[in-house]
C-alpha cells in the first residue's frame, strides 16, 4: 500500500467531467485522488451494481427500500451483504476486507467509533463536500468527521434514556423525573419505605467490563460537567468533574442505590431486571420502549413507565452517541452509485420508513419533530433532547486501545479494588499516551 | 487369531524398550519409500497450503511493523518495515508483558485443571459407553450431544445459565457474579469448557477400547484376575496411545482456547484472557506485529508442551512400527 | 458381544456383582444427566416465547415454536445454510478420511526415513492460533479467486481435522495385529487388498469415530466460513445464527439462537446414532477374525 503516501490527495490529476453530473463528479474525482482502490482510474464515478454490507435487516425494511431502489434503477442494483450480529463481528469482518483490499463491499455501515479509523486508514472515502448535510443531527455528523472531513453519512443515531417507573413515583407522591442524581436518590428513598418498593432495587446501567462500561462512564463524566476528551481530543479524566462523577457511582455501588449484581450488566441483563419490575430506574437505549411495553406477560412493567433524560451531578446530564454511519469503500467498485444509494438511504423519507418498521432512531431533527410520529413513539422528544446533548466518544484511530484502557481503569473502581483518584491518575496518563500522534 | 496371547505378554509390552523387530520384509526399502512418498503428499500439499502459507506470512508479519504511524495529516502510514525482534520486546515489556504473562499464566491453569477433568470424566464415559447394554445408542449419542453443540452457542447457553440472575444462581440459591472478573468467571469456564470437550476423550478412547480383543480379558479372567487389575493391566495399557493422542490434542487445544471465554465472559476480563483473545485484541486494535508476535509466542508455545508431553508420556506414539501386540507376541 | 467384562452378560454371581450393576447404572445415570441438563436448558429455551426468554422456570410457560419459525423464516435462509453445511463438512469428512487414512496407513506401517519428523509436521499444523491465520487466509483465497466458493470452506476445514484424523488413525491402526496383514499377504493378497479387506474391517470404530470428530468440527467451523463467503446461499449454518438478532439491535434473540442451535445438533446427533452401527458391526466382523 506505499503508493498512498505519495499519493497527493486533493490536488492530483483531474479527469474530463461529463457535463451532466458535473457537482456530483467533480467531488467524485476529488475524492478518487485521495482513495486507495487499486486502480484509480476504476471506480470513481463509475456506475453499475454494488453491495451493502451492513448488520442483518431485522425488519425486511431495508431489503425494501433497497427493491425500491433497485427498481428505480435496474443498471444499479444493490446487493445486501449481511454482517454478524455483533458488531465486534462486524468491525473484524470490515477490516479483514479492507486488509486484503477486497471489493467485495461497496457501502459500509460503521458504527460510530469506527469512523476514524476507517477514514486514517484510507479505507473509505471521502464523502463530496456537495453532499447536503443541512437537516441532520450535528451531534451526529461530527461522528462521521475525521479531523474536519466529512468520511459518511450518518443513517441512524443512538441517545441513552433514564427508564423510570411512573407507578412507583406516583405512589411515592412524586410527579417530575429526577433531574439530578441526588433527586434520583430521594425519590429512591420514598419509593422503598412503600411497601410494594421493599425488593426493588434503585439504579443500574451497563456496567459490566465491555464497550458499554466506557459509554456509562463517559456519561457520568459528562453528567459532572466533565468531559473524557475536550474539544482538541486531549483526555480530561484528571479534572475535579471526572473523578465527582466516578466517586459518585462508587458510592453508588457502595450504598445499594446501584445493586452489586449490575457490574455483571450488559443491556439486555438490566432490560430483564426493569421487566421483572426490580428497578425504579434504568439508563438504556430506546429500543427498550417497545418491549417492556409488552402486554404478553412478558414484562411486568408495561404502561408502568416513562422515559426521561440523563439525570446529572447538578442538573440535566448528557448521553453518549451511538450510531450508524454509512460510508462509501475506497476499494469497491462503482462508487457514483454508492454514493447515490448513501443519499437515498439517509434521505427523509427513507428515515421514516425506516423508524416506522425498526424504531431505530433517525439523523434526521425533522422527523422528531412530526406530530404523527410522536404519537407513536412517545420518548421522541426526550430522545431528541438526549442526543442534542450527546457526546460523541473520541475519535481514535485505534479506538480499542482507548476503550480498553477506560474498562482497565474503571472496572477494578466500580468493583471496589481501586480507588477512584488513583485510577483517574493512571488512566490520564494512558490516554494521553495513547492519543499523542 | 491363532494362539491366545497372555495378560503377561499384554503387560510386558507397554513397558519394554526393545527395539523394533520386522519378522518380514513384504516391500523392498526403496519401494515402501515410494510407497510412503505417495500416501503422504496429499496431507502434505493439503496442509502447505491452507496451514503453511498463512503461518508462515503470520511469522513473518510479527518481525514487521505496519499501519503504527500517522503523517501529518492523519493518516496512518501503511508501508510496512523490517523491525526485528522489536514487536516481541513490546508484547513481553510494559502493560503488554503484564497482560502477557497474565494471559500465560490463566492459559496453563486452563489446560492443566480442564484436562485432568476431562481426561476423569471422558474415561469414565468411555467405560460406561462400552459397557452400557441397554439404551447404549441412547446412551452414546446423550454423551456426544455437548460436543455436537456448536462451540459458540454453547458459550452463549452458558453465558445465560451463569448471568446474575441465571438459572445456576436460582438453583445454588445464591447469587455468585459469574461473569464478572475473578475467581468464579475462571470455574464458570473450567466447568463450560469440561462439558463440552469431555465427550470428545470419551468417544476417541471407546474406540480404542474396542479394539482390545476379548480374548485378552477371557485369558485374564482364567488366570483369576480382578476386574481391578484387568483394567489396570489390560485396559489402560492397550488404550493408552489412542487416550495419549486425545489428551495431547485437548492440550493443544486449550491452549490455544478462544471463543469460550471471548464469549462467556468478555475479551477484556483478565481473570479469563488467554493469549489467543489478546492476539485476536491487538489484531482488532490494528496492531498486527503485536498481534502476530502474540500467536508466534503463542505456537512456541504450544510446540514446548506438544513435545515434552510426547517425550515423557508417549515416546512411540508414532515413531516404530512395533505394536503393543506384535512385541507381546514376540 | 463386546462388553464381557460385565458380569452381568454371564451367569448371576450374587450380591457383589448386583451392586457394581447398580453402580454401573448409577454412573451412567450421572454422566447422562450431566450431558444433558444444560442441553436440556437449551431446548426449553428454544421453546418459550420469544418475550420470555428471561424466564427460568423449569419447562415453558407458555409452550411456543415462535423461536423455531423465526428460524426456518424465508428471509434467513436457513434450509439453504443447513444444506451448505451438509455439503461442505460432508465432503470435508470424506476427503479427510480419504487421505487421512492413507497417510495414517504410512506412519503405522511403513518403514522410511523422516517418519518421525513427517509425523511431526502433520501435528505442528495444529498448533498455530486459528484466529491469527484469518487475515492471510483471506489474502490467498482472494488472489486465486476463492472467495465464495465451497472448496474455500472445505480446503481450510479439512486441514484444520487432518492432523487430527491422521494422529488418531495412526494410533488405531497400530493397535492392530500386522501378523494379520502380513499373513494375507503371503495368501496372495497385494496390500491394497490385505488393507481393504482386513485392516479397514477391523479398523472401523477408530475409523468411524474420526469420521464423527472430523464432521462435527467441519460442521461447527465458524470463523472460516465466515470470512471467506460473503453470499447468503453459500453460508453455512453456523454463520446464519451468528446472524440472528433482535429487532432493535441490542436485544439479543437468545431463544432464537437456541432454536437453531438445537436445529444444527440434531443432525449430528442423528449421524452419530447411524455411525454407531457401524462401529459395533465393524467390530463383530473383527470378532470373528
Amino acid at each position: 500500500m506505499n503508493s498512498h503516501r505519495k499519493r497527493d490527495h486533493g490536488y492530483g490529476a483531474r479527469r474530463v467531467l461529463p457535463a451532466a453530473a458535473a457537482v456530483l463528479a467533480l467531488a467524485s474525482a476529488l475524492a478518487a485522488c485521495s482513495n486507495a482502490s487499486p486502480d484509480p482510474a476504476a471506480g470513481g464515478d463509475d456506475r453499475g451494481a454494488i453491495t451493502f454490507a451492513t448488520g442483518k435487516d431485522t425488519s425486511g425494511n431495508l431489503q425494501k427500500q433497497v427493491d425500491t431502489w433497485n427498481a428505480a434503477h435496474p443498471n444499479e442494483k444493490v446487493t445486501i451483504v449481511e454482517l454478524p450480529a455483533s458488531a465486534d463481528d462486524q468491525l473484524k469482518q470490515l477490516q479483514q476486507n479492507a486488509q486484503v483490499k477486497s471489493d467485495a463491499y461497496s457501502v459500509l455501515g460503521l458504527d460510530v467509533v469506527w469512523t476514524a479509523q476507517f477514514a486514517a486508514n484510507r479505507w473509505i472515502d471521502e464523502i463530496p463536500a456537495s453532499t447536503d448535510t443541512s437537516g441532520l443531527l450535528t451531534s451526529a455528523i461530527e461522528s462521521a468527521k475525521y479531523r474536519g472531513t466529512l468520511y459518511a453519512v450518518p443513517w441512524q443515531t443512538n441517545g441513552g434514556l433514564l427508564f423510570y417507573r411512573t407507578d412507583l413515583l406516583t405512589a411515592a407522591g412524586i410527579t417530575t423525573a429526577p433531574a439530578t442524581w441526588a433527586q434520583m436518590q430521594d425519590a429512591c428513598a420514598k419509593v422503598k419505605a412503600l411497601p410494594q418498593g421493599k425488593d426493588v432495587s434503585c439504579y443500574a446501567g451497563q456496567f459490566d467490563k465491555y464497550e458499554g462500561l466506557v459509554v456509562n462512564f463517559a456519561e457520568a463524566v459528562q453528567s459532572a460537567g466533565g468531559r473524557v476528551f475536550d474539544e482538541q481530543g486531549n483526555p480530561t479524566v484528571d479534572a475535579p468533574q471526572a473523578k465527582a462523577a466516578l466517586t459518585w457511582l462508587v458510592s453508588a455501588f457502595n450504598d445499594g442505590t446501584i445493586p452489586k449484581a449490575a457490574i455483571t450488566y450488559k443491556e439486555e441483563d438490566g432490560r430483564k431486571a426493569f421487566q421483572d419490575g426490580t428497578l425504579v430506574f434504568l439508563r438504556q437505549w430506546p429500543y427498550v420502549w417497545d418491549l417492556a411495553n409488552k402486554t404478553d406477560g412478558s414484562s411486568k412493567v408495561a404502561g408502568k413507565f416513562a422515559v426521561a433524560a440523563l439525570p446529572g451531578l447538578n442538573g440535566p446530564g448528557s448521553s453518549t452517541l451511538g450510531g450508524l454511519n454509512l460510508a462509501v469503500s475506497s476499494f469497491g467498485k462503482n462508487k457514483a452509485t454508492a454514493r447515490d444509494f448513501i443519499t437515498y438511504l439517509t434521505g427523509e423519507e427513507a428515515q421514516r420508513a425506516n423508524l416506522l418498521a425498526t424504531s431505530t432512531a433517525p439523523t434526521r431533527t425533522s422527523l422528531y419533530a412530526d406530530a404523527a410520529l410522536q404519537k407513536q413513539f412517545p420518548y421522541l422528544p426526550y430522545l431528541q433532547k438526549s442526543l442534542e446533548s450527546a457526546v460523541a466518544r473520541p475519535k481514535a484511530v485505534h479506538y480499542g486501545d482507548v476503550s480498553a484502557a477506560i474498562q482497565n481503569a474503571i472496572a477494578p473502581v466500580i468493583a471496589g479494588d481501586t480507588d477512584a483518584a488513583t485510577a483517574l491518575t493512571a488512566l490520564q496518563a494512558n490516554l494521553k499516551q495513547l492519543t499523542a500522534q | 487369531m491363532t494362539s491366545m496371547p497372555t495378560l503377561a505378554d499384554a503387560d510386558a509390552g507397554t513397558h519394554t524398550g526393545r527395539p523394533p523387530r520386522r519378522t518380514r520384509r513384504s516391500l523392498s526399502e526403496i519401494s515402501q519409500n515410494r510407497l510412503a512418498a505417495l500416501l503422504l503428499s496429499p496431507t502434505f500439499l493439503a496442509l502447505a497450503l491452507v496451514i503453511g502459507y498463512p503461518l508462515i506470512s503470520a511469522i513473518r508479519q510479527s518481525l514487521y511493523s505496519q499501519g503504527q504511524e500517522f503523517d501529518a495529516d492523519g493518516f496512518v502510514v501503511s508501508d510496512e518495515h523490517f523491525v526485528g525482534l522489536s514487536n516481541y520486546a513490546d508484547v513481553l515489556s510494559g502493560d503488554r508483558g503484564a497482560a502477557f504473562w497474565n494471559a500465560f499464566a490463566n492459559t496453563t491453569f486452563f489446560t492443566i485443571t480442564t484436562v485432568a477433568i476431562e481426561v476423569a470424566i471422558g474415561l469414565a464415559m468411555a467405560l460406561v459407553m462400552h459397557h452400557a447394554l441397554r439404551g447404549r445408542a441412547i446412551v452414546r449419542a446423550g454423551i456426544l450431544i455437548p460436543w455436537a453443540v456448536p462451540t459458540a452457542m454453547s458459550g452463549l447457553l452458558w453465558q445465560w445459565i451463569f448471568s446474575s440472575n441465571g438459572i445456576a444462581n436460582q438453583l445454588l440459591g445464591q447469587q455468585i457474579l459469574w461473569t464478572a472478573d475473578g475467581w468464579p468467571a475462571k470455574l464458570a469456564i473450567i466447568i463450560a469448557d469440561t462439558w463440552k470437550t469431555a465427550p470428545f476423550i470419551g468417544l476417541l478412547t471407546l474406540a480404542g477400547l474396542q479394539l482390545i480383543p476379548q480374548e485378552l480379558y477371557e485369558a485374564a479372567r482364567v488366570d483369576g484376575a480382578t476386574a481391578l487389575q484387568q483394567f489396570r493391566r489390560i485396559t489402560l495399557p492397550l488404550v493408552k496411545p489412542v487416550l495419549l493422542v486425545a489428551v495431547l490434542f485437548r492440550v493443544m487445544d486449550v491452549l490455544r482456547m478462544f471463543d469460550l471465554p471471548y464469549i462467556l465472559i468478555g475479551s477484556q476480563k483478565q481473570s479469563v484472557q488467554t493469549i489467543s483473545i489478546l492476539a485476536f485484541n491487538e489484531a482488532g486494535n490494528l496492531h498486527y506485529g503485536q498481534a502476530a508476535a502474540y500467536s508466534t509466542l503463542l505456537f512456541l508455545y504450544v510446540v514446548a508442551v506438544a513435545y515434552a508431553f510426547v517425550r515423557l508420556l508417549g515416546t512411540d506414539l508414532i515413531a516404530e512400527t512395533r505394536t503393543i501386540r506384535k512385541d507381546a507376541r514376540a | 458381544m463386546t462388553a464381557s467384562t460385565l458380569p452381568a452378560t454371564g451367569r448371576p454371581r450374587g450380591t457383589r456383582s448386583r451392586v457394581r450393576a447398580a453402580a454401573q447404572y448409577l454412573g451412567i445415570a450421572v454422566i447422562v444427566v450431566y450431558c444433558l441438563a444444560p442441553f436440556f436448558w437449551m431446548v426449553v429455551s428454544a421453546f418459550r416465547r420469544p418475550t420470555d426468554q428471561f424466564q427460568t422456570t423449569p419447562l415453558p410457560d407458555p409452550w411456543s415454536i415462535a423461536n423455531l419459525q423465526a428460524v426456518f423464516e424465508p428471509s434467513v435462509g436457513f434450509q439453504r445454510a443447513l444444506l451448505n453445511s451438509i455439503l461442505v463438512a460432508g465432503t470435508t469428512t470424506a476427503v479427510t478420511l480419504l487421505i487421512g487414512t492413507a497417510t495414517a496407513y504410512a506412519l503405522a506401517r511403513l518403514d522410511f526415513p523422516f517418519k518421525r519428523t513427517a509425523a511431526a509436521i502433520v501435528i505442528a499444523t495444529s498448533m498455530f492460533p486459528g484466529i491469527s491465520m484469518v487475515v492471510p487466509l483471506l489474502k490467498l483465497f482472494t488472489d486465486i479467486g476463492w472467495i465464495n466458493t465451497y472448496q474455500a470452506m472445505i480446503a481450510p476445514s479439512m486441514s484444520f481435522a487432518l492432523p487430527l484424523a491422521v494422529w488418531n488413525l495412526t494410533a488405531y491402526l497400530r493397535q492392530l495385529p500386522p501378523e494379520l496383514e502380513q499373513a494375507a499377504m503371503i495368501d496372495g493378497c497385494t496390500r491394497m487388498q490385505a488393507f481393504r479387506r482386513i485392516i479397514l474391517p477391523l479398523a472401523a470404530p477408530g475409523v468411524f469415530t474420526t469420521a464423527i470428530i472430523t464432521f462435527i468440527a467441519a460442521w461447527n467451523e465458524f470463523i472460516i466460513a465466515l470470512s471467506m463467503v460473503n453470499k447468503k446461499d453459500m453460508q453455512t449454518a453456523t454463520v446464519a445464527i451468528s446472524r440472528f438478532t433482535g429487532a432493535h439491535g441490542f436485544d439479543t434473540p437468545y431463544g432464537t439462537q437456541m432454536a437453531a442451535a438445537v436445529v444444527v445438533t440434531i443432525p449430528l446427533v442423528i449421524a452419530v446414532l447411524i455411525f454407531q452401527r457401524r462401529i459395533v458391526s465393524g467390530l463383530t466382523a473383527g470378532g470373528v477374525k
